[in-house]
């Protein structure tokens, strides 16, 4: 059938210009049920026995969806009307309901009501969009109930008190969540059940519970009309809230149509906005501006007032952007100058998951009973959240996960419901069976097809091996080093074929003048295919977390740990960059080929570091890595000259108890000379391919960038050198690192961008990409399969002949990385405060900033950076003298004075102001 | 964006991938000139005037004086997209376009049946959303086969594109927009050759095939449908002729 049968057309007006788009309605859409003997057969049909067929609203789909993803709840019919509005208002939540509907073992079935000739409804004069969306969800449902007889019953579910008496009136069986949950008489269900809130049904209940929350609180939002009208006359202005971390009654909102920051001082200014929202402020007359002289100590950026890790190196970078604002200014000034506002309305809600505990409470009479309780989260810049529960014995003392579903003027704190573990929207669920059913069969062996195939070349007879952490499970990468007749080496870098890491692998006979060096990479995309539910799995999760102590994989276990694993004295595939090198380190020529190797030795850091450092060792291994570091040690060199940053990575190691999971030492991962020769070959290997995949698909690489820090966020660091006497030259990168967590290095796809914009800041590099990690990166596993296409051994998968699909792609790894990476962080964070709590410390730290009261150190042995104050709490450092040329801080009429880089002997403790709320505190001695 | 919704199979404007919009076709729209014809796929709209075959105007463009000189203009009208902007006449993209119908309608057109003459053809774009190469053609057909010029075979053009890794069949603006491959495809629908074949982007052979295998899918059904609009034309003609 190439034309549609039926149609009318749809005029949707603008406000600019108006928009003419075409919207066919159709008969030919299924309805979905098993029991239709109308419509045409579907592949994954509403139960023809189903007690009855829910259609669902946009809010229960969206404050619900712990609930509909139990199952327990089945035979859902998702309008398409409720899917858009969801995807408009929470991705993530899209993402689950999306993955839901498309889950063979549930039946969750899409009815495109939009595009039905009798469900779609044209939106009446006056009408809300609310309004005729809520309308539409009700056709739809009649049209269900007349279309599929009364021999089926098709139920409303809604917890929208106006919508269920219009839909009761017009005929249509219609439920509440909590009413329909109740009927199906499952106990447990009922703590997944979202408390409503005002304009729902079942508020009364609710609000006997707290008659005394029953006054307003916060001033009603502004419709969203008024919002826009407001914004375009300028008398709101739009912006990001975030909130300080220091005091989180205070926010800041940075303002494009004012060219500054505006402060929002205070929980009812705020308006239940929360950090990361997207908000409409209104300026408050300009007498008030002055108004609390209290607050003003902490105008700079938030983060530091907190004791945290020092940053990583450049190119994982975690942090979120910094105000360009002017840090360190005369504290008067500043508050004179700064506009202040309220919150009138929230345009997009960043609402999100949050890790913490409940406040102690006594437990509820009697057992089973309903319990408020307050949550508190670990992140202080989110306000206490009200949640019900059943099991409060269970979560009491426990570090929980709640969600945040509302807020209503009528409440103080926002009310959530508990989850089971989604932090940093991290995938921590079991892999489902349809992922499980895409593995090989295990275990798993080199098969003759594997050898015999031409794409692949046998490298069993090189000597193979790798270097990584202690421990380590997953190894992607192996080495060889091999010396050539002519004098120059072999080098080889080694990744396993599946979603594995690289194996470096390189072989070397050390009387020969050179050598060629493999580097063997996992090959992960050998057992992963695309479009498998394997496939998409690993592409949502996108990379795998490292905690302290644990590790959230993005594939299963059998594949990281085993079959993409190069472990010692198995063969397995691998993908292999061979260079030919010159003693000199120079690169003769490059070539990539699929492969099997068979690793002769996994070694960690410190024993391939006491090998090389052993003299009296000669043995073939050891001559290898000494001659692969000798060549590591010429590459750094030359990368250095070029300006690639060398940066002290902070990586804070800790050893763990096995039976309570509490760490037993903590320290900074040493960085030897292995690690760096690893690294180097790493890198090289990243570039190799990145020209070799640029130079097959110009439009369609998947490349990493880091762009060259802004002149406003190099001022501090400029600012620290030359109070020292030293003159730093921007123009590359050398020597930036503290100013780098500014610029983050991100994924992006070679189309979008011009050539210029490719450049690797951080490593001096014009061209980077990953590869060598598959096992646990997804962005390698798509490199690879690149790499695959360019060399002609596969066929360039359809997604990379999508442009916007493709970037899309690539955002999501940066959104999942950043997520990681922050988990990471949150992660050694807890467990810095778990060792200290029992072990307060005095040790050295140097100062890397000061300010108004005080001064910023850095605690080398630790890794740690956190506040010293020179001054009480609340007083604002009156005392002081801060000299802003010197980076100098002193005390008038005494000889008391610290200046940056200064060394200070600190003292370090957790200290518990608040209860569940541990905080490091750094004192002086 | 999804142009195609993973669920359920749908584009945005509720057409299935291999569905086209919907097209109307109107003869004779232009009192003065020879052939005219008026044709509509979809919300882009085109107005195509034939002139000819008469004298040639300007000897000095004839290459050849045994066959018939084909002229073309291609024109945007300023109402037709949304911004209204004026736009100048002979813009590079007019002049492509130009040249791509005239070669096109040359190669169905029996020039050598018509020595010493000339035929102009204006084209003229109402409203445009997407595909408005091949609603061009379409018209251009429909006014030629109006004003009686001998044709080999009625020509007929269809694009389709490749998004979401889906082959989708006569884009509209939006689809067109998202920067995905672009496949013009113009057909002689009878003798089944294909004269004109177009594509900005690049895409691996077996997706291109399937892609233009679409779109000729495509032009064979919009010449389904000119034929039964000369038809009725012709039906018509008749009654009144008496
Ligand atoms: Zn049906």
């Amino acid at each position: 059938m190439l034309q549609s049968k039926t149609f009318v057309k749809k005029t949707k007006a603008g406000r600019v210009q108006k928009v003419v788009r075409e919207h066919y309605l159709r008969d030919d859409i299924p309805c979905g049920a098993a029991s239709c003997s109308t419509c045409g057969a579907v592949e994954h049909p509403l139960s023809a026995d189903a007690a009855a067929i829910l259609v669902v609203d946009t809010n229960v789909v969206l404050h619900q969806i712990d609930l509909l993803e139990n199952p327990a709840i089945d035979d859902v019919v998702l309008l398409s009307v409720v899917l858009d509005e969801v995807k408009n208002k929470n991705l993530a939540v899209f993402n689950r309901i999306k993955a839901l509907c498309s889950n063979k073992a549930r039946r969750f079935f899409v009815f495109t009501n939009e595009h039905h000739r009798d469900t779609y409804v044209k939106e009446m004069v006056g009408e809300s969009p609310n309004d005729r969306n809520d309308r539409a969800i009700r056709v739809a449902t009649r049209w269900y109930q007349s279309h599929l007889g009364e021999n089926v019953k098709v139920l409303l579910i809604t917890n929208d008190r106006d919508n269920k008496r219009k839909a009761t009136e017009e005929g249509i069986n219609a439920e509440t969540v909590e009413s329909y949950v109740r009927s199906l008489a499952q106990p447990g269900l009922l703590d997944l059940v979202v408390v409503s809130t005002s304009g729902d049904v079942t508020m009364e209940d609710v609000e006997d519970l707290r008659p005394s929350k029953k006054k307003v609180i916060y001033n009603e939002h502004k419709p969203m009309s008024e919002i826009t009208a407001g914004l375009r006359c300028g008398i709101y202005h739009q912006g990001k809230l975030r909130v300080n971390r220091y005091n989180p009654f205070e926010a800041y909102v940075g303002s494009e149509s004012i060219g500054d920051e505006i402060v929002i001082r205070g929980r009812s200014n705020m308006n239940r906005a929360f950090d990361g929202d997207i908000v409409a402020v209104e300026l408050l007359p300009q007498d008030q501006w002055h108004e609390s002289k209290s607050f003003i100590a902490d105008d700079d950026e938030d983060e530091e007032d907190d004791v945290h890790l020092a940053p990583n190196n450049a190119d994982d970078a975690p942090r979120k952007a910094n105000p360009t604002q002017s840090t360190v200014t005369s504290s008067a000034d500043s508050v004179s100058s700064r506009p202040v506002g309220l919150v009138v309305g929230v345009i997009k809600r960043n609402w999100n998951s949050y890790c913490g505990s409940l406040e102690p409470m006594p437990m509820p009479a009697g057992s089973g009973g309903v319990a408020h309780a307050l949550f508190v989260s670990k992140d202080r810049r989110i306000p206490k959240i009200r949640i019900q529960t059943r099991q409060l014995g269970n979560l009491l003392d426990k570090r929980i996960i709640v969600a945040v579903d509302s807020w209503d003027v009528l409440s103080r704190y926002p009310s959530g419901h508990y989850v089971v573990l989604i932090e940093n929207d991290i995938n921590t669920r079991p892999f489902s069976t349809q992922v499980l059913a895409c593995l090989p069969p295990l275990p798993w062996t080199l098969s003759p097809e594997d050898l015999a195939n031409p794409n692949r070349q046998d490298l069993r007879h090189v000597r193979v091996f790798s270097v990584d952490p202690p421990g380590c499970r997953d190894i992607d990468d192996a080495l060889h080093c091999t010396p050539l007749p002519n004098g120059n080496f072999e080098v080889g870098v080694h990744g396993s074929n599946k979603y594995a890491k690289c194996n470096f692998d390189l072989q070397w006979l050390w009387h020969i003048r050179s050598i060629s060096i493999y580097t063997d990479i996992a090959d992960v995309t050998n057992f992963v295919h695309p479009g498998t539910p394997l496939d998409e799995e690993a592409a949502q999760r996108g990379t795998s977390v490292y905690l302290v102590g644990q590790r959230i994989d993005m594939l299963p276990k059998p594949l990281t740990e085993d079959v993409c694993s190069l472990r010692a004295d198995v063969e397995r595939l691998a993908f292999s960059v061979i260079w030919e090198m010159t003693p000199h380190a120079d690169i003769i020529s490059t070539r990539y080929t699929k492969s099997v190797i068979k690793s002769c030795a996994a070694m960690s850091y410190v024993e391939a570091q006491a090998r090389m450092d052993d003299s009296r060792l000669v043995d073939p291994l050891t001559v290898d890595l000494r001659n692969l570091n000798s060549l590591a040690k010429i590459m750094r060199h030359r990368r250095c000259e070029r300006g690639a940053l060398t940066l002290a990575s902070a990586e804070v190691k800790f050893e763990i108890d096995s039976e309570t999971h509490d760490p037993l030492d903590i320290g900074i991962y040493q960085i030897r000379e292995a690690n760096q020769m690893i690294e180097e070959f790493m890198l090289a290997a990243n570039i190799s391919v990145a020209e070799k995949i640029l130079k097959h698909f110009p439009l369609c690489s998947l490349l990493r960038r880091h762009p060259s820090p802004t002149k406003e966020m190099l001022e501090p660091l400029l600012r620290t050198a030359s109070s020292v006497g030293l003159n730093l030259d921007v123009s590359s990168s050398k020597a930036l690192a503290e100013s780098l967590d500014n610029a983050k290095a991100v994924y992006f796809c070679s189309g979008d961008l011009t050539f210029s914009e490719y450049y690797h800041y951080g490593l001096a590099a014009s061209l980077y990409t990953h590869f060598t990690s598959p096992i646990r990166r997804y962005a390698d596993v798509i490199v690879h399969r690149l790499l695959a296409a360019a060399l002609d051994i596969a066929k360039l998968p359809p997604l990379f002949q999508d442009g916007p699909q493709l970037t899309g792609v690539a955002d999501n790894l940066n959104y999942r990385h950043r997520n990681a990476q922050m988990a990471s962080r949150a992660s050694v964070e807890l467990h810095t405060h778990i060792y200290f709590k029992t072990r307060p410390t005095d040790t050295e730290a140097r100062i890397v900033k000061i300010k108004a009261n005080g001064f910023i150190v850095f605690v080398p042995k630790f890794g740690i950076e956190g506040p010293i104050y020179l001054t009480p709490k609340g007083d604002k450092g009156g005392d002081w003298v801060v000299d802003e040329v010197h980076q100098r801080i002193t005390k008038p009429g005494t000889s008391i004075s610290y200046a940056v880089l200064q060394t200070v002997m600190i003292h370090m403790e957790v200290v518990e102001p608040q209860p569940h709320r541990p905080k490091l505190q750094l004192t002086l001695i | 964006m999804e142009y195609v919704n993973p669920l359920t199979g749908f584009r945005v404007d509720g057409r299935r991938p291999n569905e086209m919009r919907q097209l109307k076709a109107e003869v004779g729209v232009v009192a003065r000139a020879d052939g005219s014809a008026l044709f509509e796929m979809g919300n882009t709209r085109v107005i195509a005037a034939v002139y000819g075959p008469r004298e040639v105007q300007n000897k000095g463009q004839q290459v050849n004086s045994k066959e018939a000189l084909v002229r073309c203009e291609y024109r945007m009208a300023d109402f037709s997209t949304g911004d209204r902007r004026r736009k100048p006449k002979g813009d590079r993209r007019s002049t492509e376009i130009s040249l791509v119908i005239r070669q096109t309608m040359e190669a169905s057109i029996l020039t050598h049946l018509m020595p010493h003459s000339q035929i102009d053809i204006f084209v003229q774009v109402l409203q445009a959303d997407g595909g408005t190469r091949s609603a061009c053609i379409n018209a251009a057909t429909l006014a030629l086969a109006d004003a009686g010029i001998p044709m080999r075979d009625i020509v007929t053009s269809c694009s389709s594109g490749y998004l979401c890794s889906t082959p989708l069949l006569d884009l509209n603006y939006i689809e067109d927009s998202a920067g995905g491959p672009d496949v013009t495809v113009g057909i002689l629908a009878k003798m089944d050759k294909v004269t004109l074949l177009q594509m900005d982007a690049k895409l691996p052979m077996d997706t291109f095939e399937t892609v233009m295998e679409l779109a000729i899918e495509g032009c064979k059904a919009i010449a389904n449908y000119i034929r039964e609009v000369l038809l009725e034309n012709t039906k018509r003609l008749e009654c009144q002729r008496g």
